[in-house]
């Protein structure tokens, strides 16, 4: 369990990054925390000529309270997101699920964006971004865009981004008065890949429901308060195109939605 | 026999019975242990990478090794070629023609199965040429399942053999026909339980050098035995026992029994230094392990007990199938055999009919694992005693209570042969009931069933055998094939004492530890007899099969340290202590029964005391005083096999083990209605294990055993797809409990001293994976009331036992509602449609178009044609930073223009295998374009569906859907809908959001 040959840089400019990223596209492979992609290294399961290093990069390394939303560069930690003294405030859906990715010792290595660029249909970040609605923004020689969550995650590990773009900072919308923001997940352990994992944004007449680890990608649906809510939660659980897998079963997933979204959206947990 | 009698423990720290503090400790906690990857190699030793079949059954065509053995730093290739040259088959106690070698010769019959060895300078350049290795392989059908595999009409693995089943047996003890007969009622359940393996966290290491100049095999591992296996290798090897010299690491980071299964790697790379001349390490990886190790088996049981009304058993039958995996590798059919003298448990039922079939599968061969047959036998024995109560309406402790054997008929032989050697099971588990809690738990069940909650207790009683008979094996033979192969009965342990110049004592055991603790536990034998300091006893637990005392029963497993192992060294060390006696006695004028041994001093009655060092000084520096006899020199090695482990009779009993003790369990849990997650509420273990020679210790194996138990109830399980392919290869997809899931065990102990051991003392190490995992499905079963209950419980499988009574899908959801569920699996189906902006006739045509195929096959690098609608291409595949290049086949058949066609391929990269076929069908649109229907199945095997599973369907999707959406985007020029229609949404909603805000 050995990587195959790569050349390594470490820039310190985002210039620097941007430049490589123009020069290798494809055959470069961004890496910070590192929680997921050297464990596919070691593997042989992805083999890139380039492995840029954007740890040394000080100006992503940011958490800016925005009017709008709160910025997080690229450089951000998990667990330094997680421990910012205004996360509760500022983004409570954050705060509440984030204890939930992976551990203790993975959070201090991982990094948002990270978890952002890599789309793991499990994950708990790509969920949340979807859930609020906010935007990632990236950045390439040839300018910089941004791309709202629901067009960014496309599929399994398959993002929008383009081969000379680099994920350079990720918004999450702030907190709305009068919103109640709630996070649940099953998992077989605390920290595995989420069997399914349920994010709820209750305002005074929608609500917005984000499920992940079910399909391809995190998704979110707005249910309207009035609504049949049993009739919209079995919507969205058959929506959801639920596979088996060794770990559950589609039915079973299908039935978390339906009843521990109920539960989450009814009950609070 | 010297039989140790205990004293009194208060006063006497380190001394037996105490719970003193683990001497390994510090180094192993300061990072100083000395593992197998810590030993120092010899300068120019090369490192080997093991090529593994992607598939589960497969012929090899053909081997090309050139472009690896062109590369940079590659010394060479190990083949299978080399191997029938140099070697024979393993040698295993059922005979059979089937031959297993330590890599593949002709057919590969499990993935992740040895094809061939790169030795290279490190392991980069040895991966780096592992992945230019070209195998061709005509695949097999499979046979996976062990209730199919037994069929006449299934694929067989062994030719030769002609039949998955290679052992039968069938066993009769007193008279069960009429039990059954006369029995009122007769209760019967069948269980499978599933292939699991206790997991150690260092993986397997081999250092080998072979010596060309002797024709000796230098090689060290961390083995763990048993010793019966050197034989094996030097046969394997073709060489005498004396030129394969195999020596261990000061430490190994644990085994559970599966270091057994390092053995055919010991092998392979004393001949990759052959191959190369060179000293080779291999250091195995976690996919290499999880995937290809060893396993425990697993095993589907029918059971029935004859029962009378007050739910006494009279009889039990079972006809039991154990999976073994592709080769039956020694000492396997084992698991059977381990537990066969004590088949009827805890119980006193006098009639018993066994049937036994041993079947090869397309799976990982199986192997030794903590708990050794025992998980198997009580996961169907106590299971049934759980069902007699529910049947009978009966308390199941009453029914366990009603069939316990009796106190006071001890040492009792059960029918099958067991020589039950000492306990007191009523007793044990009176006293559990009571300093556990029982009737607490009782309320608590009792209070949450009044609320509506699903709260259950389980019990598990159950003997633990230890000490293992060598002759157990044997009893997969017939009578007759035994009288033919010659008497295979005993257990041989060994201890070595020297008591140095300086008056300083080392001890030397071939038990070969994984973390247990023997260091300790000798010192504080040694320190009693030999009155000296415990802190100044060097124990060494590395052996050398060319200088240190071992024989086949050496090596760690079946529990056999505290009753077999301590108590040779005891003898050992009264071996010296009497020796030391004579001479002492001589020095103080008193009679050699005088002489007492305490505080490093010699003493008697009426003498001056002398220091300790100085007799023993006497011994080295002036023989010339010592008394007629005695030769000088102090170092004894003691030798000991218990009588009462004899070869099993014509009659078929075995006594399969010395020793057996008793544990008695209950728990309770309570299940989540909606997650069908299981939270342990409480879980008590009573162990009746002997003498306990340091009780922090066995507890240390209790919680051990307990955890891996409780992971084998709710987690742990191997998968395997129905192609064979292996699917549990990364431990975020083999699930072990951690600290946070596992809770703390109320333990409590019994002292009934073994008859047959010098220190009174049982083996304890295996206890709660045998007791544990069916105590927890006997809760669970209580706490639902339904009987089929099969292992892990994971919480959809719980849910799923709740019941899942689910709503209909809404009708415009119905289509994907209908599509195929494939369960967990390797074998990918999936179905979808594009909308083209072309006549049918066009889109069929450029489907013929080698350009036009080229660009819409994702990655393809280049495509030549082969035959008629047939090509060899080269493409990378992946979604996201997963990537694998593949060399591909890719066909067009069935043509029917302009309606339908087929659209097949299949590969082979470093990363596995993968197939797959699409039917599409073409149909008008009203707008003159196209609507492409495609159906496909998939399959993958080797690295990508070990690691992936996962993601497996998900990425299928994607790849195939890229296909058609470039064909769409190459045939109509318009890149397809749905990106812009989510991108408008999305752009809706962050709107409305926005909305919201102001």
């Amino acid at each position: 369990m050995k990587p195959a040959a790569f050349d390594y840089v470490s820039p310190t400019r985002k210039s620097d990054v941007l430049a490589l990223l123009a020069e290798h596209g494809q055959n470069a492979r961004i890496i910070a925390g590192g929680q997921s992609l050297m464990a596919v290294l070691n593997m042989r399961m992805t083999q890139p000529k380039l492995l840029i290093d954007i740890n040394r990069i000080d100006e992503l390394h940011y958490i800016e309270p925005q009017k709008r939303h709160l910025a997080v560069g690229a450089g951000v930690r998990q667990a330094e997101l997680l421990s910012w003294p205004g996360l509760a405030e500022a983004v409570p859906l954050l705060a509440r699920a984030m204890p939930w990715i992976g551990h203790f010792q993975t959070r201090n290595r991982g990094t948002v964006c990270g978890s952002l660029a890599h789309a793991d249909p499990s994950a708990e970040l790509p969920l949340c971004l979807t859930t609020l609605g906010g935007e990632v923004v990236l950045e390439s020689k040839r300018g910089r865009r941004t791309v709202v969550a629901e067009a960014f995650f496309q599929g399994i590990l398959t993002t929008d981004r383009r081969p000379d773009e680099l994920l350079t900072e990720v918004r999450f919308p702030m907190s709305q008065p009068g919103v109640e923001y709630r996070f649940n997940e099953i998992a077989m352990r605390h920290g595995d890949f989420a069997i399914v994992s349920l994010a709820a944004v209750i305002g005074a007449d929608a609500i917005r429901l984000g499920v992940g680890g079910v399909a391809d990608r995190p998704v979110a649906r707005n249910l309207e308060r009035d609504q049949d809510l049993a009739g919209a939660l079995n919507e969205t659980a058959w929506s959801l195109d639920a596979q088996d897998d060794v770990q559950a079963t589609a039915a079973y997933r299908r039935q978390m939605v339906r009843e521990l979204g109920k539960r989450l959206i009814e009950e609070g947990y | 026999m010297t039989i140790y009698q205990s004293l009194a423990v208060e006063d006497r720290p380190n001394r037996i019975g105490a719970r003193t503090e683990r001497v390994e400790d510090e180094a192993l906690l300061r990072g100083l242990g000395r593992y197998g990857d810590d030993v120092a190699t010899a300068p120019g030793t090369l490192h080997a990478t093991v090529v593994r079949s992607p598939h589960a059954h497969a012929r090899i065509l053909s081997l090309n090794t050139e472009k690896a053995l062109a590369m940079q730093g590659v010394h060479g290739v190990l083949t299978g070629a080399d191997v029938a040259r140099w070697t024979a088959p393993f040698a295993v106690g059922v005979r059979q023609p089937m031959e297993h070698w330590c890599v593949a010769i002709d057919k590969v019959r499990y993935a992740g199965e040895p094809v061939c060895v790169v030795i290279a300078d490190n392991r980069y350049l040895a991966e780096d040429a592992a992945d230019a290795i070209e195998v061709e392989y005509e695949t097999l059908p499979v046979s996976v399942d062990p209730e199919t595999a037994i069929e006449d009409t299934a694929p067989v693995l062994h030719e030769a053999v002609g039949s998955n089943v290679v052992n039968e047996r069938h066993f009769r003890y007193g008279e069960p026909e009429q039990a059954f007969e006369q029995a009122p009622f007769r209760v019967s359940l069948k269980v499978k339980y599933p292939r699991s393996a206790c997991t150690p966290m260092e993986c397997y290491v081999v250092l080998a050098h072979y010596q060309s100049a002797s024709g000796t095999y230098d090689v060290l591992s961390n083995f763990q035995g048993p010793y019966a296996l050197h034989s094996v290798m030097a046969r394997a090897l073709k060489v005498s026992g004396n030129c394969l010299r195999l020596r261990t690491p000061p430490d190994s980071g644990g085994s559970f029994g599966i270091k057994q299964g390092v053995f055919p790697y010991i092998v392979m790379m004393g001949l990759a230094s052959r191959k190369v001349g060179a000293p080779v390490k291999w250091v195995e990886d976690r996919l290499e392990h999880l995937q290809a190790a060893s396993s425990a088996t697993n095993r589907v049981t029918e059971i029935e007990a004859a029962v009378e009304p007050d739910g006494r058993v009279t009889a039990l039958r079972y006809d039991q199938i154990d999976d073994c995996g592709a080769y039956l590798r020694a000492p396997e059919p084992a698991t059977f055999y381990r537990m066969h003298g004590n088949l009827t448990g805890a119980y006193g039922i006098r009639h018993l009919l066994v049937r036994n079939r041993v079947v090869l599968t397309n799976k990982t061969p199986t192997g030794l694992n903590r708990g050794f047959g025992g998980p198997q036998v009580y996961f169907a024995l106590e299971r049934l005693m759980q069902r007699i109560a529910v049947e009978l309406d009966l308390d199941p402790l009453e029914v366990i209570r009603r069939n316990l054997i009796p106190a006071g008929v001890f040492p009792y032989q059960a029918p099958a042969g067991a020589l039950l050697d000492s306990g007191d099971y009523p007793a044990a588990v009176g006293q559990a009931v009571v300093d556990g809690g029982l009737a607490e738990l009782l309320r608590r069940r009792d209070d949450a069933r009044a609320e509506g909650r699903l709260y259950g207790i389980g019990y598990a009683a159950v003997v633990e055998p230890s000490i293992s008979n060598m002759g157990y094996i044997t009893a997969a033979m017939t009578p007759e094939e035994r009288r033919k192969a010659g008497p295979k009965n005993g257990a041989v342990s060994t201890a070595t004492i020297t008591v140095g110049p300086l008056g300083d004592v080392s001890v030397h055991v071939s038990s070969t530890p994984q973390g247990q603790g023997h260091q300790t536990v000798v010192a504080q034998v040694v320190a009693e007899v030999l009155g000296v300091a415990f802190a100044s006893i060097r124990v060494n637990v590395e052996l050398d099969t060319q200088k240190d005392a071992w024989s086949i029963a050496s090596g760690n497993y079946s529990s056999r340290f505290a009753g077999a192992v301590a108590g040779t060294v005891y003898r050992a060390a009264v071996a010296i202590r009497d020796r030391m006696a004579l001479i002492a006695a001589g020095q103080l004028g008193v009679q050699a029964e005088a002489v007492r041994f305490a505080d490093g001093k010699v003493f008697a009655e009426g003498a001056n005391p002398m220091p300790f060092h100085r007799l023993a000084g006497a011994a080295h520096w002036a023989p010339a005083t010592l008394p007629e006899h005695e030769g000088g020199g102090l170092r004894e090695t003691a030798f000991w096999s218990p009588p009462e482990l004899t070869a099993p009779g014509d009659d078929d009993r075995i006594n399969s083990s010395l020793c057996y003790g008793f544990i008695f369990d209950f728990c309770g849990l309570e299940i989540d209605r909606v997650t069908g997650e299981i939270r342990l509420d409480r879980y008590v273990t009573m162990h009746d294990a002997g003498r306990l020679l340091n009780p922090a210790l066995v507890d240390g194996q209790v919680r051990g055993a307990f955890a891996q138990g409780f992971g084998a109830a709710l987690m742990e399980e191997f998968a395997y797809g129905s192609d064979g392919s292996f699917l549990s290869g990364t431990l975020a997809d083999y699930l072990i409990p951690t600290a946070p899931e596992v809770i703390e065990p109320v333990i409590l102990h019994m002292e009934t001293p073994s008859p047959f051991t010098p220190l009174g003392a049982k083996g304890a190490g295996e206890g709660n994976n045998m007791s544990t995992p069916v105590c927890i499905a006997n809760a669970v079963a209580d706490a639902l009331g339904c009987d089929d209950i099969r292992l892990p419980l994971t919480p959809s499988r719980v849910r799923g036992l709740i019941g899942i009574d689910e709503p209909e899908a809404p009708e415009h959801l119905k289509q994907s509602a209908e599509a195929p569920a494939i369960p967990g699996g390797s074998t990918l189906q999936a179905s979808g449609s594009v909308s083209i902006p072309a006549s049918p006739e066009q889109v069929f045509d450029s489907l013929l178009d080698p350009a036009v195929l080229a660009v819409i096959i994702p990655g393809c690098h280049q495509l030549e044609l082969e035959g008629e609608n047939s090509y060899c291409a080269d493409v990378t595949i992946g979604v996201g930073l997963i990537r694998a290049r593949f060399q591909a086949r890719v066909k067009l058949s069935d043509l029917e223009p302009p309606h339908s066609l087929c659209l097949s391929g299949s590969g082979n990269s470093p990363m596995g295998s993968a197939q797959g076929r699409a039917r599409i069908r073409l149909s008008s649109l009203e707008d003159g374009g196209t609507r492409l229907d495609y159906q496909y199945d998939a399959a993958v095997g080797g690295k990508i569906a070990a690691v992936g599973g996962r993601m497996l369907q998900g990425a299928s999707r994607v790849i195939i859907g890229q296909i058609f959406s470039r064909l769409s985007q190459q045939v109509g020029g318009v890149a397809p809908q749905a990106g812009l229609w989510l991108r408008l949404k999305a752009w809706l909603n962050a709107l409305i959001s926005k909305g919201d805000e102001s």
